[in-house]
């Protein structure tokens, strides 16, 4: 141990942790899977999931991995039976209340389902009959599809659009409770609000309740084939400020523009123009 | 901060003469100083976001609504990005975003413990069926007059139409009390009266003390918070002190958000003696060298609030708050928040928020309160009640403070008794008295006892075979219950058990912030079950797992607790199978 | 902030900055409008259209009276100090503010400021350099960074914010008039000889015309033939009327491009490009001098070629054959010509996600900032900084009876020079060229939001809808230039240039509005 890095101890391996990481990063140096849902590198934890809640030696309650700084002698476990249960119950609550057929834990690049199966979550268990998100289709503009049955309310989007990246403030949580949900001033439609369609939503979103929509109708014509798709790193044709760009491209066309999430200059974050002005590359002569 | 967006929506003069009042005619957020010079920037909109909450007061007394022109205006003066501003005012029960259509006052109704349990229900049918504008409403905080009202004003003050009536508790007059003692004593909207009546004797001898040996006091006398908790008040002290001197600026707060179904102790301490709590909060302040002092206090108490105010500006006036209040070169000064009908906001972060201006959503812990607290800076954060225990600690010196009450739990505590009790209202016992003789003090039990819900509905149930259960915090832990915020609720066998335990899930489900999954879908679950009455080995097995993860993974008490009384009603078979 | 609307024209900057103002940074925004970056800042300065080096200079004046200056700097790293002193004397916060408009307090309040913070950076852009006199405007800028040491250290330092993404790449190709790559002197002999030794052939030694120059020698008969790629003048430069004519007038008119711009359309021959970032491979360099490698996306449609294909292909036709040339190839050889980039493998920009030049040995991390040397003791063999005397002196185009409003132009955030490129997508937040007009100059002169409306400068005439814009000052209008088809504001705007750069002066214009009605009528 020296003063840049603490040990902790997590599911009996010593684990050196850089001062102010979290457990979870120390899960990860230690090879230890942890799964996430409304975890993002590019933002703040808001740790409301509680899907990668751990169980740390000394506190009453799960303790969530995201957010909490690894301690210096920190005991950590992550597949106590509490822990278990309480990621079980977690994904089974989730499955239970809204769609999550799209969901994914993006720090692993897996589908969602995966965690659900290794949890033996059954979201079916509470019948048929509860209450589950209910929201119209929003499609308000030829660039976003927004459909909130899919939202698990993980805040990324509103950390995005607010004071982790973009400062436009468009969305925030509104209501209270199991009818909190996603929302602009009034529930004014997109392109009345203040949103500038940078489309940062849209890529942190981990569930697909935000689309793009070129990716959404490629899903609904059961055309969009990730396997079929390959992703070239570039730099954005616009300003000088050097973003870079993931084309993600299908078929020799481009369907979604991302950047990585690890680039100093982004951290993953665009502007409208980066994240749709390539449109023109193909259909042009 | 953010490039503000403003839609075409504009506020009315009322509106805006209504928000003026709350923020003053000028120095905005924004300050357009000359054609070529605008002030603005992250400061000054950070320094102002706090008086978002009593904007949307402002606003939705006015017009009975916020409506998105007066929500725009308030934005603009205090550049608050609008969606953020409505986030918040849909937080908020007492808060309407949706046009009323009317302009009329509404009348609450409680539906909540004993109120339930005494007509309210039907009182609600019947107030809507002649007319009027109704709500059906959490506790009150009036459980000792149930069923209990209030009426949300327009363009004037909300009422309690109970309080034009003198208030008595039924223990006035005895000469053993402490902490309500002044009450029905000491005329609450006259500070002179509070003077003869003992007042500030405590702060007296607080700074004679000095703030090293006053903090020690408090650690030494045992004293731990009363709002439910029961953390030890002199090390949350110590805690903020240590920071102050490492020149950190800090607050102390009291949590006057007195939610919890059950509780009223708070209300009747400050409606009837509200410069104790005033003069409590100069000595936290003293011991912690905390510069500001806020009482958060919550939106249904319109009396209490307005003799608090009062008692705040008498107490500003004598020259008690303000520059060098608390000795040369200590500022004290104490500003008062009104709630707007949210139960987690009594969980201490989320009450920063709310008096930040942004959603009441708990925040995760650590870091705890005495380090990052309100503005992110220290604060010690205590329940009236704890407070108010201090001035008799400092008058009366520790022996005397501790021959009441036992080692762990020393001195008196506020018992807050309704529902099926002859006598219901607020008694102060010394820790260690049974439920038994607690219930006999107040009467005694109206019909037969079936059970008890000690503690809140974040408590649990107990029956009559605690009744020799000593009322102390170890002997209620002991036995697998609480004191919590010293709720004594009594249900007799008249009493429908089954809809107050369905009420208490359907509580949990309206009051949880939303914020965590563990919450804001288990409460939804576990009162879809509870609500549909039936409850068979499968159901309970499925609320027991939900309890768990309630308990274990959800960000704040609110719930790791939603369970409790469910769970408990369970055990003893008032609900379920057994029943 | 100075001249400069980051928040839309360089938004992923921006993150940067307020994450700054997020930790406690303080924010002056200099701007003749309240741009939406102006609105960030803790205290906007709306001074008049190209008075820049009157404030610039009442600040120097400022610093030096009331004794902020870092004298120890001035003393060890800069030269020319008393000249320069000698120079503001004359802008007094007085004067200042008779010239700027800007109320004396504020122009102090910046000054010291600037001068007190203990790391400050002035950032700008076109607002400073789109002027007749725009090197002196950047003189101005740099002198207040010389006054108060706030260059050469991390987190201070002068920031002029590239517009393109590859600007500074082409410059450091040496895709200007003067320099060779690596920003060599076109007649520096040991350079010349290092080139000629790689390419085989001499390079000529005198220098070329910049973009006005040569419409200038269009116009005299001196240049008859033009080879364009990649940029669309006929929009793009000032006086656009003026400059088509000269373009159809030449001899010949090559053009290269992934589109048939409406420079195209003028030419003889077109060589249909590839799309450089996304069908083909390479480097671009951003604004902070980072280096990083472009990735082929998609295969290009046919017929369309990359851009280095075209050029070996003409060299060949001409006689010459460059053999294979593959983007590696060639950034290999311009590493054995162009010290700064000379560290910059291959291999390591893609690893590293980019370097900074100069970055001059494999082993050198690059260079997040410049100018260190001056705060080394023997300044690296370098001559001291010197600071330049400049004098104010406004637009040229002045206000007059008959043009009484003043015009300036700029970059909205969801759209790109003449929106050849960010026309493809439907933005739900366009709402295409208009003019912004104080509401107080609607009422003047009688005429409503969204009314189409005649805007006449000495040059020209476009059709303009009317957008009441409170952000601006009474007298100020302002547009965009991404709609040439729709409304050719570049016709309004004024040609005249700064010589040493060669930069039109696209922020001033005078204007009158004439309402429709009444020129038919």
């Amino acid at each position: 141990m020296n003063n840049s890095s603490v040990t902790i101890t997590i599911d009996g391996e010593t684990v050196e942790v850089d001062v102010g990481r979290t457990i979870l990063d120390g899960c990860r140096s230690a090879g230890v899977d942890t799964p996430t849902l409304c975890h993002g590198d590019n933002l703040t934890p808001s740790n409301v999931c509680r899907v990668c809640v751990v169980e740390v030696e000394g506190s009453r309650t799960l303790v969530p991995s995201c957010s909490r700084p690894a301690e210096e002698g920190m005991v950590v476990a992550t597949d106590s039976e509490r822990v278990r249960h309480s990621r079980k119950m977690v994904l089974e609550f989730l499955g239970s209340a809204v769609d999550v057929s799209q969901a994914r834990d993006v720090d692993h690049d897996s589908d969602l389902s995966v965690w659900s199966d290794h949890y033996g979550a059954d979201p079916t268990r509470y019948g048929d009959q509860v209450a589950k998100s209910s929201a119209p289709l929003k499609r308000e503009d030829d660039l976003y599809v927004r459909d909130y049955d899919k939202c698990v309310l993980c805040y990324k989007c509103v950390e995005a659009c607010g004071d982790d990246a973009q400062h436009t403030f468009a969305i925030a949580v509104s209501g209270r409770g199991f009818d909190a949900h996603i929302s602009t001033e009034f529930d004014a439609a997109l392109p009345d609000s203040a949103c500038v369609y940078c489309g940062n939503c849209v890529a942190v979103c981990p569930t697909g309740a935000l689309q793009f929509t070129t990716e959404f109708d490629l899903r609904k014509a059961a055309d969009w084939r990730p396997e079929d798709q390959h992703v070239a790193r570039t730099v954005c044709s616009y300003c000088g400020v050097g973003c870079n760009l993931e084309l993600h491209v299908q078929d020799n066309t481009i369907v979604k523009v991302t950047s990585p999430s690890d680039h100093d200059v982004t951290s993953g974050m665009l502007c409208i123009k980066g994240r749709f002005g390539w449109q023109y590359v193909q259909p042009r002569f | 901060m953010a490039d503000l967006y403003i839609s075409s929506d504009v506020a009315s003069e009322g509106e805006m003469a209504a928000v003026a009042v709350v923020l003053g005619p000028d120095d905005d957020a924004l300050v357009v100083e000359h054609e070529r010079v605008v002030r603005g920037g992250t400061r000054r909109r950070h320094a102002r976001r706090n008086l978002l909450l009593p904007a949307l007061h402002a606003l939705q007394n006015h017009a009975g609504w916020i409506s998105p022109g007066g929500l725009n205006h308030v934005c603009e003066r205090l550049q608050v990005p609008p969606a953020e501003a409505y986030g918040v005012a849909t937080f908020y029960d007492l808060f309407r975003t949706t046009d009323p259509g009317n302009r009329e006052a509404v009348t609450h109704v409680c539906v909540d413990g004993a109120c339930q349990m005494s007509g309210a229900n039907e009182l609600l049918a019947e107030l809507e069926a002649g007319g009027a504008r109704v709500h059906a409403s959490p506790c009150l905080g009036q459980c000792e007059r149930a069923p209990a009202t209030f009426v949300q004003g327009l363009a004037g003050p909300d009422l309690v139409p109970a309080d034009s009536l003198p208030y008595t508790i039924p223990q006035q007059g005895d000469a053993s009390l402490r902490l309500l003692r002044r009450i029905g004593v000491v005329d609450p909207t006259d500070i002179d009266s509070y003077r003869h009546n003992g007042g500030f004797a405590a702060l007296e001898r607080a700074r004679e003390l000095g703030p090293t040996e006053l903090v020690q006091l408090v650690t030494d006398s045992g004293l731990s918070g009363r709002g439910g908790a029961a953390f030890p008040t002199g090390v949350k002290w110590a805690a903020v002190r240590a920071e102050v001197d490492t020149g950190r600026s800090a607050h102390v707060v009291a949590n006057a958000d007195e939610s919890e179904p059950g509780t009223f102790k708070d209300r009747v301490l400050i409606e009837n003696d509200p410069f104790s709590l005033v003069e409590a909060l100069l000595i936290a302040g003293y011991a912690t060298g905390a510069t500001h002092g806020w009482i958060y206090i919550r939106g249904e108490y319109p009396l209490a609030t307005a003799r608090l105010e009062k008692a705040v500006a008498e107490a500003r006036t004598g020259g008690l708050l303000g520059a060098n209040a608390l000795g040369e070169g200590h500022n004290f000064d104490i500003t008062i928040r009104r709630g707007a009908g949210a139960y987690v906001c009594g969980e201490e972060t989320a009450l920063f928020n709310s008096i930040e201006g942004f959603r009441g959503e708990p925040r995760n812990k650590p870091p705890f309160p005495t380090t990052h607290g309100l503005f992110g800076e220290p604060t010690a954060i205590n329940n009236p009640e704890t407070l108010v225990n201090v001035l008799h600690l400092l008058t009366s010196g520790i022996s005397e403070y501790r021959t009441q009450g036992t080692e762990r739990s020393p001195a008196t505590k506020l018992f807050c008794l309704s529902g099926a009790v002859l006598t219901p209202g607020l008694y102060e016992a010394p820790f260690g008295i049974t439920l038994g003789e607690l219930l006999e003090m107040a009467g005694g039990v109206r019909g037969d006892l079936r059970a008890v819900l000690m503690g809140g509905a974040a408590g649990s149930f107990v029956d009559r075979s605690f009744l020799d259960m000593a009322l102390t915090l170890e002997d209620t832990q002991k036995r697998g219950t609480t004191l919590g915020s010293g709720v004594v609720m009594v249900f007799n066998t008249e009493d429908d058990i089954v809809a107050a335990v369905s009420r208490i899930a359907e509580f949990f489900r309206d009051e949880s912030c939303g914020q965590c999954v563990p919450c804001r879908i288990g409460t939804q679950r576990q009162h879809e079950i509870v609500g549909a009455g039936v409850l068979d080995a499968k159901h309970i097995g499925l609320i027991d797992e939900m309890a768990a993860a309630m308990r274990d993974a959800s960000i704040c008490g609110l719930g790791h607790t939603a369970s409790n009384a469910v769970q408990s009603a369970i055990r003893l078979g008032l609900i379920g199978a057994g029943k | 902030m100075w001249g400069s609307n980051a928040r839309e024209a360089h938004p992923i900057f921006f993150h940067h900055l307020m994450k700054g103002l997020n930790n406690g940074a303080q924010m002056f925004a200099v701007d003749p409008r309240r741009t939406s970056s102006a609105k960030f800042a803790d205290v906007w300065l709306g001074l008049e259209v190209g008075s820049d080096i009157a404030l610039a200079n009442t600040i120097g004046r400022e610093i030096i009276d009331a004794g902020l200056v870092n004298t120890d700097f001035v003393a060890h790293s800069t030269a020319g100090f008393e000249q320069y002193k000698a120079s503001v004397e004359a802008y007094t916060l007085e004067r200042g503010e008779a010239l700027t408009g800007v109320p004396s307090g504020a122009i102090r309040e910046l000054a010291h400021s600037y001068a007190r913070a203990d790391r400050a950076q002035i950032l700008w852009t076109l607002g400073i350099t789109e002027h007749h006199n725009a090197v002196d405007n950047v003189f101005a800028l740099c002198n207040l960074a010389l006054l108060t040491g706030h260059i050469g250290r991390w987190g201070s330092g002068l920031v002029p914010l590239r517009g393109q993404n590859n600007v500074q790449g082409g410059g450091d190709m040496g895709a200007l008039p003067n320099k060779l790559p690596g920003f060599q002197n076109v007649d520096d002999r040991d350079a010349l000889g290092r080139f000629a030794d790689v390419y085989g052939v001499d390079l000529n030694p005198v220098p070329g015309k910049h973009l006005t120059h040569m419409f200038e020698a269009m116009e005299s008969g001196e240049l008859t033939c033009a080879y364009i790629v990649g940029e669309n003048p006929a929009d793009s430069e000032a006086n656009t009327s003026h400059v088509r004519k000269l373009l159809s007038e030449l001899d010949c008119l090559i053009v290269q491009d992934i589109f048939l711009t409406r420079t195209a359309e003028l030419a003889d021959v077109v060589l249909p490009a590839s799309v450089a970032w996304a069908e083909s491979s390479g480097t671009v360099t951003s604004s902070e001098r980072r280096v990083q490698r472009c990735h082929q996306a998609v295969e290009a449609p046919e017929g369309a070629r990359d851009d280095i294909e075209i050029l070996a292909d003409l060299a060949r036709r001409l006689g010459y054959d460059w053999g294979t040339t593959s983007p590696q190839e060639l950034w290999d050889e311009l590493r054995s010509l162009s010290p700064p980039h000379a560290g910059m493998s291959w291999e390591r920009l893609e690893a590293e996600g980019g370097l900074q030049w100069p970055c001059p040995s494999t082993d050198h991390p690059g260079s997040p900032f410049l100018h260190g040397w001056l705060w080394e003791d023997d300044l690296a063999g370098r001559a001291p900084a010197p600071f330049t005397a400049v004098e104010a002196a406004g637009p040229l185009d002045r206000l007059t009876d008959e043009f009484p409003l003043r015009l300036t132009t700029g970059r909205a955030l969801d759209s790109y020079n003449t929106g050849v490129l960010s026309g493809s997508f439907n933005s739900p937040i366009r709402y295409g060229d208009e003019i912004d007009v104080h509401p107080a100059d609607a009422e003047r002169l009688g005429i409503a939001d969204g009314e189409l409306v005649r805007v006449v400068s000495p040059r020209g005439a476009v059709d303009l809808g009317v957008r009441i814009q409170p952000d601006l000052v009474p007298g100020l209008t302002f547009t965009t230039f991404h709609f040439p088809e729709l409304a050719d504001s570049n016709l309004l705007t004024n040609d005249a240039y700064d010589a040493r750069s060669g930069t039109s002066e696209f922020k001033a214009a005078s204007i009158r509005i004439e309402r429709i009605g009444d020129c038919d009528g």
